[in-house]
């Protein structure tokens, strides 16, 4: 009886007690339009994090990546929007640094861990302020079925020649769709096409670099050429790729329909759920066997602090954390394909991530061309780029045309600084 | 002779028919298909899309992913309380308005039903930034409430619009006979007119709440946040999240499609009615 | 009628007022910000008074005024074929509907109207798997009629896709008109029709000459409505073509347009301002549109009541 006394009064005191805790709890919330993380946020990651602080609640509130901005901004200018914000590269996130809603993150611990070029992308145009933690960066190339190459007998293509050879072999024999790609979407003709193939023409950080400097135009041949390319892909894309959206195509190569899938690699946690087939990859082929290579490797996602939010102390403490080996290791295994920014030296298990992050020693990275300043004025660049990719596929436009058209776009608005 | 005339009769009895049956088949067949699909394994979904599940294809984990991954319940019980509010709102709203409109003559009549019919015109969305920042003023953000004063100011144009007409064609008899028994001017409206125009109340109802349950926008930009989702928006989140699940948006979208077909199906006698009864002036 | 009593009455303004209050809160006052705004601009992070300059921006600069002159004909384009679709089978659907003792009209008319109460959502999402030249269903279906030969993937062609999209969106729809043609065709009185057959005029004669005048008024409403709704779309196209009305912007209309232009696009930045005179032109074209009807057509048809 005593005993039982006892049990209830202590468990009555302990519930309080905890009811008091409960009540002090924090919770800072997480805007993003990575619908697709939900779960490795609420089963991993942030479970990790209530280890260290129990005293902080975290949500993660995502919105569809369609209706991410728009939604976000609303809720800006209201005051409405979470404690951290996500953001994506450049001159967005800059425009929401510059416009108050992101808060200066200069001196956060935690962001020592990243070099320079991670926070390039995040930072002001003079360099004295940064606002966000680098996430990830995607890369860019080729899926293939590994099971089809087989069958079909080709390897792994490395010049240009060679790899339009493999996809005459594979349109020959007839069993395969060469290519998986649709138009439909618009960016995708553009992110799996023209930003995945352009760098190794423009050579990756020059040519960009160039064209926001006006020491070289859109029209110049490094830049047509990817059109040019582009417009023979068409002959190896499905019937009617123009209706094809972007889940199309993922389902068409998934399904074990198409041989080759041009990529980023934040496709490789779906693709290994969905395929029963062998995959691998391989990088975007080079004039030249031997030839410098280049690479996308896209500064992509990043995470920063509301500068209203009401928790700024619990905030900062969450984006130090982000900034950690924990972390980096958590999200990099969790999300294969979006690769760690940090300098913390992460072990990737999945091969086919393995594959994509081994181009990083091999060729050099550049980012979309389009990202940094092209896009702050009207019409942006990337946006045309969309447009332009789609119309070379189509073969509604030639080359020559579209890199006019794209230059004018941008004399519309953009002066180089000199 | 008579037998001709008989006969064209039943020949166009059975074009109108055929004509009928065919529109109700393109009608529904879109639904069907999805529904068909929803039961169906994802391989039996691309191989056989226009069969129906056999015990090879049969498959509910579509289901089982949308239960688990997002609450459905939760979701319907929001949709279910915004538009029945707002609609009760609309109405009661929109007939006192529309019997002022209609009953009396006053100065500024004509200036006034034009104010409250500008609203059809013009897609509320227009104003959206200034409409948060209000709600956000009043601290009504991420409420139930927020969405349903929204969708009463919505609403009440076109309701306004309608039930003017309407109560114009009841007889003033009527109503000077409630007046002689000492009946208030509420009196009247509430005990005398409105029952006379109940079905033309069914037209707007069913009017009012298509926009209202099938809305995306503002349930994005006012109410995101979990407890007060609607189920467009769920459904909508949950095809983004999901794109390349097909058993799941396929499941998503029969359960976004189901109850308001059902809904309908209540409400659909009453607006027959509704619609044609207006005329039976 | 009206009670002729010189005294305030109090039930006048009570029974305007909540429904004004809510209305003018919340539709009209933030309407009205819109319209301010597009004065405005920013200039050096603060919001200046810039009269109409937006406005020459909007029509003087041939990067945005192209986009708003092709969006412009392509919501004019999806309005005719509502206009030339949608309508005339309404009214056909609602004559054979109210055709004497036809059985099952109610199945009919609930099933036909059915898809108007579906979400953009599910509409657009459904259709797009329909047309979809993977999943097959409508390169099955035509084989099944030995047409195989005739399907394009329409949705991605420039050619095809606005034409398409309307009919979808006629598709939704028709059971608008057809509901409300047939309670005009149901409210014309039993006694012109039965003096009409008198004076041997019967069939479709008598849909011609007799009905359809008399329903011409009804008609005119639903094409006021068609109107505005036309040309406030935006749902249908945002779901199955996306915000950039592709391909290659054939079916961007003005709903499209806007939605770009005020809250942005990946990234694109939203422009509060330059959306506010877009939202503030669209505005005036639908006033436009609306007064033009009201003064021109619809006055011509009150000839035809009686």
């Amino acid at each position: 009886m005593k005993n039982f006394l006892f049990t209830t009064v202590a468990a009555t005191t302990l519930l309080s007690i905890s009811a008091v805790a409960a009540a002090e709890k924090v919770t800072i919330t997480i805007e993003s339009w990575r619908t697709d993380d939900l779960s490795i946020w609420r089963d991993q990651l942030i479970p990790e994090f209530n280890k260290i602080h129990p005293d902080i609640e975290v949500k993660f509130n995502p919105t569809a990546p369609t209706e991410y901005n728009a939604a976000l901004n609303a809720k800006l200018d209201s005051g409405t929007a979470g404690d951290m914000i996500t953001c994506r590269p450049f001159d967005n996130a800059l425009a929401q640094y510059d416009a108050g809603h992101l808060a200066s993150l200069n001196g956060l611990d935690g962001l020592e861990n990243f070099g320079p070029v991670a926070k390039s992308a995040w930072t002001t145009d003079d360099g004295n302020d940064i606002f966000c933690v680098p996430m990830a960066s995607v890369i860019h190339g080729f899926i293939y079925n590994k099971d089809a190459f087989a069958e079909v007998g080709v390897s792994v293509p490395e010049t240009r020649a060679e790899f339009f050879a493999v996809l005459d072999k594979i349109k020959a024999d007839g069993n395969y769709i060469p290519l998986a790609m649709g138009t439909n979407d618009q960016w995708e003709a553009a992110t799996m096409g023209y930003y995945n193939i352009a760098p190794n023409y423009h050579k990756g950080e020059e040519g960009r670099l160039a064209i926001i400097a006006g020491t070289a135009k859109l029209t110049d041949a490094e830049w047509t050429a990817p059109f040019a390319e582009l417009a023979k892909w068409k002959d190896y894309l499905g019937d009617g790729f123009e209706a094809q959206t972007y889940p199309d195509s993922q389902n068409l190569f998934t399904l074990g329909r198409a041989a080759i899938y041009p990529a980023g690699s934040w496709e490789i946690a779906g693709f290994d759920a969905n395929a029963d087939f062998a995959m691998g990859a391989f990088r975007p082929p080079v004039a030249n066997k031997g030839d410098e290579c280049y690479i996308s490797d896209h500064t992509d996602i990043a995470l920063g602090m509301n500068a209203n939010t009401a928790n700024p102390v619990e905030t900062k403490i969450f984006l130090s954390w982000v900034g950690s080996a924990e972390f980096a290791a958590i999200y990099a295994n969790a999300s294969p394909g979006f690769f760690s920014l940090s300098d913390h030296n992460v072990k990737l298990d999945n091969a086919l991530a393995s594959d994509f992050v081994s181009w990083r020693a091999e060729c050099n990275s550049t980012i979309r061309a389009s990202a940094q300043i092209l896009t702050r004025g009207t019409p942006n660049l990337d946006t045309e780029i969309w447009g332009a990719s789609v119309a070379a596929i189509k073969g509604l436009s030639t080359p020559a045309e579209l890199g006019a058209k794209l230059q004018k776009g941008l004399d519309n608005w953009y002066t180089p600084a000199n | 002779m008579h037998l001709d005339k008989k006969f064209s009769h039943i020949g166009r009895s059975i074009f109108i028919h055929t004509f009928l049956i065919c529109f109700t088949i393109l009608a529904l067949f879109p639904m069907v298909i999805v529904i068909i699909n929803s039961f169906k394994t994802r391989k039996g979904i691309f191989r056989e899309p226009l069969s129906f599940p056999t015990a090879e294809t049969f498959s509910i984990k579509g289901y089982e992913t949308v239960i688990t991954g997002g609450d459905f319940q939760l979701y319907f019980t929001n949709s279910f309380i915004v538009t029945s509010v707002s609609l009760f709102f609309i109405l009661l709203f929109g007939a006192m308005a529309s019997y002022a409109l209609s009953e009396y003559r006053f100065k500024g009549n004509l200036f006034m039903g034009l104010f409250l019919a500008f609203g059809i015109m013009i897609p509320i969305r227009l104003g959206t930034v200034a409409i948060l920042k209000l709600m956000v003023a009043t601290g009504l953000v991420n409420t139930l409430t927020a969405l349903i004063l929204v969708y009463i100011a919505q609403g009440l144009p076109l309701c306004i619009f309608i039930l003017t007409e309407f109560m114009k064609t009841v007889s003033d008899d009527l109503k000077n006979a409630g007046r002689i028994d000492g009946l208030s001017e509420y009196r009247i409206l509430f005990t005398l007119v409105i029952p006379l125009i109940r079905p033309a109340m069914a037209t707007v109802a069913v009017f009012s709440m298509i926009p209202i349950w099938n809305d995306l926008w503002f349930p994005l930009i006012l109410a995101s946040g979990e407890e007060v989702k609607t189920i467009t928006l769920g459904a909508q989140n949950f095809i983004g999240q999901y794109l390349t699940n097909w058993n799941a948006v396929l499941a998503a979208l029969s359960l976004a499609i189901l109850p308001v077909v059902i809904l309908y199906l209540i409400f659909s006698r009453q607006l027959i009615r509704g619609i044609t009864s207006g005329a039976v002036k | 009628m009206t009670p002729k009593i010189k005294t305030i009455r109090w039930h006048i303004p009570l029974l305007l007022l909540p429904a004004v209050i809510i209305y003018s809160a919340i539709m009209i006052f933030p309407l009205l910000a819109t319209l301010n705004l597009s004065f405005f601009n920013v200039e050096e992070g603060k919001q200046v008074f810039v009269g109409i300059a937006n406005y020459i921006v909007l029509f003087g600069n041939e990067i945005y005024s192209e986009k708003f002159w092709n969006a412009l004909g392509n919501n004019a384009y999806f309005f005719m074929i509502h206009m030339l679709v949608q309508n005339p089978l309404g009214i056909i659907l609602a004559a054979m509907l109210s055709s004497k003792k036809l059985r099952f009209t109610a199945f009919y008319r609930t099933a036909i109207f059915i898809p108007a109460i579906l979400s953009f959502v599910i509409v657009g999402f459904v259709w797009k798997l329909i047309l979809s030249p993977l999943w097959g269903i409508a390169p099955d279906l035509l084989d099944m009629i030995g047409l195989k030969s005739l399907f394009l993937p329409w949705l991605g062609k420039e050619a095809y896709a606005l034409t398409t999209i309307s009919l979808i969106s006629v598709w939704q729809y028709i059971g608008i008109p057809m509901m409300l043609i047939y309670a005009a065709l149901l409210s014309i009185p039993e006694e012109v029709v039965e003096a009409a057959e008198c004076d041997g005029i019967t069939g479709s004669s008598l849909f011609w000459k007799i009905k359809l005048p008399l329903i011409l008024p009804s008609i005119g409403i639903i094409s006021i409505l068609t109107f505005v709704g036309n040309f406030n779309a935006f749902d249908l196209i945002y779901a199955t073509q996306g915000a950039l009305g592709g391909p290659g912007f054939t079916t961007d209309i003005l709903g499209t347009l806007l939605y770009r232009t005020f809250f942005g696009f990946q990234l694109q930045l939203g422009d509060l301002y330059a959306g506010s005179t877009l939202a503030t032109v669209m505005f005036f074209i639908i006033l436009a549109g609306v007064c033009g009807y009201l003064f021109g057509v619809q006055n011509r048809l009150r000839r035809y009541q009686f």
